[in-house]
């Protein structure tokens, strides 16, 4: 590295104008893996923590599974003779608008159908668990977040069917709604939709069966997905999803082609260097490590430099609008990183074509 | 890297050096001889396009001549690869190029200091072997300036004691005094000459400038490839 310290020394300004440039782009890179980790978490986040590993859905139905399948939660029993499976319990999920009872605010939320005491039932970071024979729910963050407690009464609009709020979890959000946990019976009163006591049919309804462990053969008839392909079912998380990703992917191809053009050009700045050192006698392979040292200087210390800010930024959002669907994950944000990096090697790459081309014959000046 | 004392300095014989074929066919080298002595200075002088360039390029084992033996101190270069003639470039020759061609970013020592770099790692001796050349072309109070800082003639000087750095064989100056006024451009000769005298290089200088062949042990005169 004696000559790429010592260019990253004379030619700072141009190359802290790079560093600028590739830095802000990681702050940008960590912002979208953050938001799209928050839109994961608001959109998912429910099933995510989900302890089921896959889910039985009504046969033949397209489309949205979640609110589109029906099917018999007594087919529990049948599911958990399957071979390869430990467990099995209905689930049930519905979108609904309620009131708090007292204060008259209005909320969405995703109801979601458990058996009180089966291995879906939460338990409760605060409050009491679910309890057969009662309304009692549990309500997730986000509603905590907007001031719903243990005590209020969430009252479900067409139902009203009143639910009090006996506990709370944490994140459990569905398609950007607020989850709440409710006994099964309880869900599918509101599920049936209208005042007054439901019809029995209306308790042989669940949206799925949940299964922890992968069925064999001799399962019956259904449609069954592992929880993270159900994800693509909950509202907008397909295209929320491809949205970010082919924002992030325009981001790294824009990076990459960033660092080649400026890494082009200073080579061809430097063209007379570069024959100099050929003609001297040093080789080819000892530019291109020095080049490439020089490269990673830059892209390694703007690439940090940059996420920190990210990461920073993220954690200010995070901490002052906590409504924002914003999440900081280290994951991610190391892989955006190494692609940057990656990316931005690849880029340079290009560059390093020049000095393998370059004819050590043009440190000679002038007539030959 | 020790000194170098050979019986042989510079033998080129024969060398003809030709570009393109057929209707495009330059002959840019025709059978040019010329043996130099360790420790002799020659001066090659001719209009531009004589092939002054041509015949530092072929010296200096840039290229490899269409026909004819170039020896540089015992090493017979004809047939040698690519990566050997980098590597005989880097140990048995020195380079003295127009206007220095000093990279902007290095300060002076660190022009010299470059040298020993390629072959691997700077060692102490090249260190003080660096201090010793700044001294004897009196910019050891300058070691530290970068090259928009110095004189044309400082920039040459530095050139020059970076072409001494490897304690070549040959050393090789391209019309070092392209860019100075006469009283530099005589300054820069007579270091040249007397450099090469006390450090046994055999020492081919080219030049258009008929001016400046005093110091010179022999004069060659180029014109349309052939030694005259």
């Amino acid at each position: 590295m004696f000559l790429a310290l010592r260019d990253l020394r004379f030619a700072r300004g141009r190359f802290a104008l790079m560093g600028i440039v590739v830095g802000l782009i990681a702050v940008l890179a960590v912002l979208l893996t953050g938001l799209a980790n928050g839109l994961v978490n608001d959109g998912v986040s429910a099933l995510r923590t989900m302890p089921a590993t896959h889910l039985a859905f009504e046969p033949g139905v397209q489309g949205n599974l979640f609110s589109r399948s029906s099917v018999d939660p007594a087919e529990a029993r049948r599911w958990s003779q399957v071979p390869g499976v430990r467990e099995a319990t209905p689930y049930g999920n519905t979108l609904a608008h309620a009131k708090e009872a007292h204060t008259g605010k209005d909320v969405d939320i995703a109801v979601f159908g458990v058996e009180p005491g089966s291995f879906l039932a939460p338990e409760p970071d605060t409050g009491r668990p679910l309890e057969a024979g009662t309304d009692g729910v549990l309500v997730s963050r986000k509603l905590t977040d907007e001031g719903i407690k243990v005590g209020d009464t969430l009252v479900v609009e067409r139902s009203e069917v009143r639910l009090p709020v006996v506990g709370t979890v944490g994140d459990a959000s569905y398609g950007h709604v607020a989850g709440v946990y409710a006994p099964l019976k309880t869900w599918q009163r509101i599920q049936y939709g209208l005042p007054g006591e439901p019809p029995a049919a209306a308790f042989e309804v669940a949206t799925a069966i949940a299964l922890d462990g992968e069925p064999g053969s001799g399962a019956p008839d259904a449609q069954v997905l592992s929880v993270e392909e159900s994800y693509g079912h909950s509202p907008g998380y397909t295209a929320e999803q491809s949205t970010m990703k082919m924002i992030q992917f325009f981001l790294y191809v824009i990076s990459m082609f960033v660092v080649g053009a400026f890494f082009v050009v200073w080579t061809v700045q430097r063209k007379d260097e570069i024959a100099l050192v050929r003609a001297l006698g040093g080789s080819v392979g000892y530019l291109v490590r020095d080049a490439v040292a020089q490269v990673l200087v830059v892209l390694v210390s703007a690439t940090v430099a940059g996420a920190a800010l990210g990461a920073g930024l993220v954690a200010l959002i995070m901490s002052t609008a906590p409504a924002m669907p914003i999440a900081l994950v280290p994951g991610p944000i190391v892989t955006a990183m190494a692609l940057l990096i990656a990316l931005g090697v690849l880029g340079a790459v290009a560059a390093l074509r020049k000095i393998t081309s370059t004819d050590p014959l043009l440190a000679l000046g002038g007539n030959r | 890297m020790t000194a170098t004392v050979t019986t042989t300095g510079l033998a080129l014989d024969g060398v003809t050096l030709e570009y393109g074929s057929g209707d495009t066919l330059v002959t840019a080298l025709d059978e040019v001889t010329l043996t130099v002595e360790p420790g002799q200075f020659v001066a090659v002088v001719g209009p531009s396009g004589s092939g002054k360039s041509s015949l530092l390029a072929v010296a200096g084992a840039l290229i490899h001549p269409t026909r004819g033996r170039v020896r540089i101190a015992d090493v017979e270069v004809s047939g040698t690869k690519a990566r050997d003639l980098a590597e005989l470039r880097r140990t048995r020759i020195g380079y003295v190029f127009q206007s220095g061609n000093l990279p902007a970013s290095l300060p002076v020592r660190d022009q010299l200091l470059l040298v020993p770099h390629l072959s691997g790692r700077i060692t102490a001796d090249a260190r003080a072997y660096a201090d010793e050349l700044l001294e004897a072309v009196g910019l050891t109070a300058k070691a530290g300036r970068r090259p928009h800082e110095l004189s044309g003639g400082e920039r040459q000087r530095v050139g020059l004691a970076r072409a001494l750095m490897n304690r070549p064989a040959v050393l090789l100056a391209d019309e070092p005094t392209a860019a100075l006024d006469r009283r530099r451009a005589r300054e820069i000769v007579a270091l040249l000459a007397e450099q090469s005298h006390r450090r046994g290089a055999a020492t081919v200088m080219v030049t258009h400038d008929t001016e400046l062949l005093d110091s010179a042990d022999r004069v060659v005169h180029m014109r349309d490839g052939r030694l005259e």
